[in-house]
């Protein structure tokens, strides 16, 4: 029992330890995210959208990529994108790239868990959300 | 080699934080109420992720005292590809608050031997928001969400894999 108990104390001193460090990274993200928040507003999409597929697919994925918050919002956001006649496959582009890139997020995860560990996932990530997308579309036809 | 001075005395969150501030004084000089209000949205995320901090510190500690690196070697163990995917995919889909949150538990656990591929695989299956699935499909259908969460779920296994290709044979 006492040596659980030592074994308890030391992890949380060690715990403490590595939070206290990780505090200011996680406290930068926040901030971070929620600059971006204001600064890009829900409809910022309609600002940028070319009309032209091909660049409107990276532009939305851009933006998915930098905009952050919950990922209800970015729903909220596709089904506004949808009523106003963009499509799902930029759609689906545009909420893939909210949940799975992230800009903001970065810094952090590439400090915790590798520059390049996290550069790769991400870029990988940017061109899945156009694979994803374009096979929905092809497996919402079929099925 | 200035920089390099400024990345050791301060360290990488450091120079984070320092470029962060540095874009709110930017925003604070263009446009106050910008200013207010994203301090203010800091201010309400930090209270919202209050627990799940909490959350995330007990169960590193948990995982101090349990995950020993044998355990993380025995449980995601070469012989035992499926049952390791599919617990790594029901922890992503289970998993919640920022994701930022989870990145402190995952070095402990990858300082502990789980290969890059799970993280990756963990990470990618965040993607899928369970408690948010109602509102998903009242929005796009039951279809569409079906099939999503489909690609999702086989796409972070061609992600773990080629990550981990990419990483081992240093191709970027």
């Amino acid at each position: 029992m006492d040596n659980i108990l030592i074994k308890l104390k030391k992890s949380i001193k060690k715990n403490i330890r590595g939070f206290s460090k990780i505090i200011p990274l996680l406290f930068g993200v926040i901030l971070l995210i929620n600059l971006l928040k204001v600064v890009f507003s829900n409809n910022f999409y309609s600002k940028i959208i070319t009309n032209n597929i091909i660049i409107d697919s990276f532009l939305v994925n851009i933006l998915g990529s930098i905009m952050a918050g919950n990922a209800i919002i970015s729903y909220e956001i596709g089904k506004d994108m949808l009523i106003s006649g963009l499509g799902i496959f930029l759609v689906t582009i545009f909420m893939l790239a909210w949940v799975t890139v992230g800009i903001a997020q970065l810094p952090a995860e590439s400090i915790l868990l590798g520059k390049k560990f996290s550069l790769v996932r991400n870029i990988l990530n940017f061109i899945f959300n156009i694979i994803i997308s374009i096979l929905l579309i092809l497996l919402m036809r079929i099925l | 080699m200035m920089l390099k001075k400024i990345y050791n005395r301060i360290g990488g969150a450091g120079i984070f934080l320092g470029l962060v501030s540095i874009l709110y004084i930017i925003l604070l000089i263009l446009d106050f109420n910008k200013f207010l209000l994203s301090l203010k949205n800091t201010f309400n995320t930090f209270i919202s992720i209050i627990w799940i901090l909490v959350v995330v510190f007990v169960l590193m500690i948990i995982s101090d005292l349990i995950f020993t690196k044998k355990l993380v070697l025995k449980l995601f163990n070469k012989n035992k590809k499926i049952l390791s995917w599919l617990l790594i995919i029901i922890a992503g889909l289970v998993s919640t608050g920022p994701i930022y949150l989870w990145y402190p538990l995952l070095k402990d656990l990858k300082d502990k031997g789980l290969e890059n591929k799970y993280i990756v695989g963990f990470l990618y299956n965040r993607s899928i928001k369970l408690p948010l699935l109602p509102i998903m499909i009242s929005y796009f259908g039951l279809k569409y969400v079906l099939i999503l969460m489909f690609l999702i779920i086989t796409f972070s296994i061609i992600n773990g894999y080629l990550v981990e290709y990419i990483l081992n044979h240093n191709i970027m």
